[in-house]
C-alpha cells in the first residue's frame, strides 16, 4: 500500500518540478524565476524526503534539512541583490 | 485490522495527500496570471505538502526501523517558518522592481495589475511621503 502511494507522490513531485522548470525557463522576470526556483528546491525536499521512505533509510534527512536551509538563504540574498544591487553592504 | 494496517493506510494517506498539495502548487505558480497571484501556490500549497510527506515518514520510520529522529520536526518547523519570509521577500523585490520601471532582464517594464492597497494607506514597502522612509 506504501509502495503504490509512494510511487504516485514520486510521479506528482516530478511533474510539480517540470511545471516549475517551465517556469523558471519562461517566467516574465526575475522574481518570477526566484519563485520557480524557492519552488523547486522545497520540491526538491518533498522528493528527497519520499526516496528516503522508499528506501528506509534514514541518511537522506541531512540531505534534506542542508537544502532547506540553504534554499532559503540563496532566496533572500538573490531577493536582496534584486532589491539593493549588492547583498552585502 | 491491527493497529498496524491503520498506520500504514494512514502513511499511504498523507503521502498521496503531499504529493497532491505539491502538484497543485506547482500547477498554480505555472498558471496563475500575475506575480502577486503566483506567489499563492507554492508558500501554501507547496509548503503544506512537504509538511503532510514529513509527517508520514516521522510516522513511517518509528513503525520500520524502530528509531525515532528530530529531524522531520526540524525540517517542518524551519520550513513552515522560512517559507513566508521568502514570499515577503520576493514580493517586495517585484514592488520596489516594477515601480522602477525595470525587471532586471534588460530594462523592460513589468506591466501586472497589483492588487489595490487598502483606502488611506500605502504599500508598507514603500513608505510613506513624509514618515520615516524604509531604508
Amino acid at each position: 500500500m506504501i509502495g503504490i502511494a509512494l510511487i504516485i507522490a514520486l510521479g506528482c513531485v516530478g511533474l510539480a518540478m517540470l511545471l516549475n522548470l517551465y517556469r523558471l525557463l519562461k517566467g516574465p522576470n526575475s522574481s518570477d524565476r526566484i519563485l520557480a526556483l524557492d519552488t523547486m528546491v522545497i520540491n526538491a525536499i518533498a522528493l528527497i524526503i519520499l526516496f528516503g521512505i522508499y528506501e528506509t533509510s534514514t541518511t537522506y534527512f541531512e540531505a534534506a534539512l542542508l537544502l532547506a536551509m540553504v534554499g532559503f538563504v540563496g532566496t533572500v540574498a538573490y531577493c536582496k541583490f534584486l532589491l539593493r544591487g549588492d547583498i552585502v553592504e | 485490522m491491527s493497529l498496524h494496517v491503520i498506520a500504514e493506510a494512514f502513511i499511504a494517506f498523507l503521502i498521496l495527500l503531499g504529493g497532491a498539495f505539491a502538484l497543485i502548487g506547482s500547477w498554480g505558480l505555472t498558471r496563475l496570471p500575475t506575480l502577486m497571484s503566483r506567489l499563492h501556490g507554492p508558500t501554501k500549497a507547496t509548503t503544506l505538502g512537504v509538511g503532510s510527506c514529513l509527517i508520514s515518514s516521522m510516522i513511517y520510520f518509528p513503525l520500520k526501523a524502530g528509531s525515532w529522529s528530530a529531524h522531520e520536526l526540524l525540517i517542518t518547523l524551519f520550513l513552515f517558518i522560512t517559507a513566508p519570509v521568502s514570499a515577503n521577500m520576493i514580493a517586495k523585490a517585484h514592488l520596489h522592481r516594477r515601480r522602477s520601471g525595470n525587471d532586471g532582464e534588460g530594462g523592460k517594464a513589468i506591466h501586472d495589475p497589483l492588487p489595490p492597497p487598502p483606502p488611506d494607506a500605502h504599500w508598507a514597502s514603500f513608505g510613506s511621503e513624509d514618515g520615516p522612509r524604509m531604508p
